[in-house]
């Protein structure tokens, strides 16, 4: 399948999910050309709503760089979440323990600090699947959750600010402060780092030799090794520069957003970002496409509710549909017949003969 | 932590530790078919939803838990095989299916509530389940309350999972379907039907999964509320992995798991010198070790995880 063709598909599953989101719209008694109207302008084409697009699309796209940095190697990484919150974590530290830093030394700095933070983070589940072979899924998974408990005790104990009503941090200094691009609105340079990350992580991938060998790993292990690439530091690589990318994410929601280190501040955008990858159909240039459009969906929800009373929920619906039928449809070729659901449904009306009785007991 | 030396106490801990820890168990338990048939089920935080939401759409049009408990385990059954056909059929990556799946119900429970319940939506309150006291053993000091004290679905749980046990480790089906889990291709030359296999086990682990969403709708809280799994499916995949992928090991690591939120609750309130956050670690903590191999062995099924292509080698 080429390149063109796929994106062709992917863009015939999304719109194929607004048309299922449109009928759900109608059962909810509004009518779907006008919510979606509402939906994309306020979301694309509205100042305001732009610039909450941009806020949102940040830590989207940087979540997606570090699903799909380790996913060009062959690895699942579900841990963005939990990166984010180390990231944020590690960068919110310096930013508090050294306040006085003017700033162009400062952010870069925390910069520096939060990809640590999120590389750390990344690197055990790293090594745990190059050295001792366990699976990355399931670890990332698991200290998604311990870190965000981590950085909530952290906001609630140590790190906890004086007479804050909820648990979060001292207030970073000001120079630390991301600058805003857009005036009067919240739309920080975040999303201009995200582009920034995305188009050199293309060119890395395309056209170093250090790229080249973490796309061969990804593409066949096998061949790689034979190749004489040491797969096993390539699957290092790939995952804790994953993690530095989500790493950013968070720092960028801590200096660039909310100025302080919160409990939960992260509102899953890790996961999200695994949504952005497969959307961008693993292509780091369609990375911020596929982000800007997903953080406009969600920015857009609450306009569209106000304005038409559609319920905002629906776009967690439209959302799952896309990535439903955007991965349905990048898979080269569905099977059918007798491996199918067809054979299932067979089974159970009793109409096909089974090879093998099944004898419970 | 002195409060654990008093058995009043203790027991009441121990009985609150069983009823968190049912939720978790039964999406474990669900989570525990699929993975060995070979699919992973990253969608049980889904499935909770989808029960919990069938469940209280039953309860409150028919007036009738039973009804509600029947309509919970449809809306699971069709989760799970929408999870199958994307993951079997349409050989969509396990892990994006399931995230999706997520996504999908999180949204579309929401949704249909509104629907559903209309105006009421949050506020609608539906019959549910009493407790079950079995005569003079839910008088034994301690451990009484936790055991012999609960709702029916309890005993339901205990069943599937000795159940589910025996079926997988002493039945013959039971071993076609770790066949099927660890080796599709011999399991498939020997003549087992590897499809309808995942299938089955992929809704039944949906309805599985679902059971724990209609607990907290007839047993708990007797009310459907957005977003009301809070992660327990995902912490359910964290009790299969420390119940090293048996359905009695992963319904006990469950309950293990809702003895930390027991205490963390309780510490919650009480100002302690232990912070409460260390409570909600302990269950991942637990299973990563589990998982590194500090204590024992634990593997997955060798091919969870891996789409089965006949015509590839």
């Amino acid at each position: 399948m080429t390149a063109q063709s796929l994106q062709i598909r992917v863009l015939t599953a999304i719109i194929l999910a607004l048309a299922v989101g449109a009928v759900f719209i109608t059962v909810d008694g509004s009518n779907p050309l006008e919510a979606y109207k509402v939906l994309f302008t306020e979301s694309f084409f509205d100042y305001w709503g732009l610039s909450n697009t941009l806020v949102d699309m940040s830590p989207m796209l940087l979540a997606g760089l570090a699903v799909i940095l380790p996913l060009r190697a062959g690895l699942f990484n579900i841990g963005g979440e939990g990166q984010i919150y180390m990231g944020g974590l590690f960068g919110a530290l310096f930013a508090l323990a050294l306040p006085d830093l003017p700033g162009w030394i400062g952010i870069p700095m925390i910069f520096v600090c939060a990809a640590i933070g999120g590389g750390l983070w990344a690197a055990i589940p790293a090594y745990l699947r190059a050295y001792r072979d366990i699976n990355e899924v399931i670890v990332t998974l698991l200290m998604n959750f311990i870190a965000i408990h981590i950085v909530s005790y952290a906001v609630a104990g140590p790190l906890l600010a004086e007479s804050a009503p909820y648990p979060y941090s001292e207030e970073v200094s000001s120079q630390y402060r991301l600058p805003i691009m857009l005036a009067r609105t919240d739309a920080h340079m975040g999303f201009l780092i995200g582009i920034v990350c995305a188009v050199l992580l293309y060119f890395w991938l395309r056209s170093t030799p250090s790229g080249f060998k973490l796309d061969l790993v990804g593409r066949n292990r096998q061949a790689a090794k034979y190749a004489g690439v040491n797969t096993k530091r390539q699957i290092m690589i790939a995952m804790i520069v994953g993690g530095m990318f989500a790493g950013l994410a968070g720092a960028i929601e801590v200096i660039g957003l909310k100025y302080r280190l919160f409990h939960l501040f992260s509102d899953g955008y890790g996961y999200q970002g695994i949504i952005v990858a497969f959307l961008a159909t693993l292509n780091p240039l369609l990375a911020p496409l596929s982000a800007f459009f997903l953080a406009g969906l969600s920015a857009g929800a609450g306009t569209m509710q106000r304005a038409v009373g559609v319920e905002g929920s629906i776009i967690e619906v439209i959302e799952g549909l896309v990535v439903l039928f955007v991965a349905a449809a990048i898979v080269p070729k569905a099977i059918g017949g007798k491996e199918g659901i067809g054979a299932f449904l067979k089974m159970l009306l009793g109409r096909k003969k089974r090879q093998k009785s099944w004898n419970f007991f | 932590m002195e409060f654990l030396l008093n058995p009043a106490a203790l027991g009441d801990v121990l009985a609150s530790s069983v009823r968190l820890g049912i939720p978790i168990a039964f999406a474990a338990l669900g989570g525990v078919f699929a993975e060995r048939s070979g699919t992973y089920n990253i969608g049980l935080e889904g499935m909770i939803l989808a029960g919990a939401l069938g469940a209280a759409a039953g309860s409150f049009m028919t007036g009738s838990p039973l009804v509600g408990l029947g309509a919970g385990i449809i809306c699971g059954v069709f989760s799970g095989l929408l999870l199958g056909v994307m993951a079997i059929h349409y050989k969509v990556n396990q892990l994006v299916a399931g995230i999706a799946i997520n996504l999908l119900l999180v949204g579309l429970t929401a949704f249909l509530s509104r629907l559903i319940f209309g105006d009421m939506a949050g506020g609608a309150r539906v019959e549910g389940f009493g407790t079950i006291n079995l005569a003079f053993l839910s008088e034994i000091p301690i451990i009484g309350p936790a055991l012999f004290s609960q709702d029916p679905l309890f005993y339901l749980l205990i069943a599937l999972a000795v159940g589910g046990w025996f079926w997988l480790f002493r039945t013959n089906s039971g071993l076609d379907l770790r066949a099927v889990g660890e080796n599709p291709r011999a399991a498939d030359v020997a003549g087992v039907p590897v499809f309808p296999f995942r299938y089955t086990a992929i809704a039944v682990s949906g309805a599985i999964a679902a059971l724990g969403g209609v607990h907290l709708v007839l047993s708990q809280v007797y009310l459907f509320a957005e977003g009301m799994s809070a992660g327990k499916g995902f912490i359910a995949l964290a009790a299969i992995i420390l119940g090293r992928w048996s359905p009695v090991g992963a319904v006990l690591a469950a309950f293990f798991f809702g003895f930390c939120d027991a205490m963390q609750l309780r510490l919650q309130f009480s100002n302690p010198d232990v912070p409460y956050q260390a409570f909600l670690i302990i269950p991942y903590v637990a299973s990563l070790v589990a998982l590194v191999g500090f204590v024992g062995k634990v593997r997955a099924p060798a091919a969870v995880g891996l789409e089965y292509d006949r015509e590839k080698r």
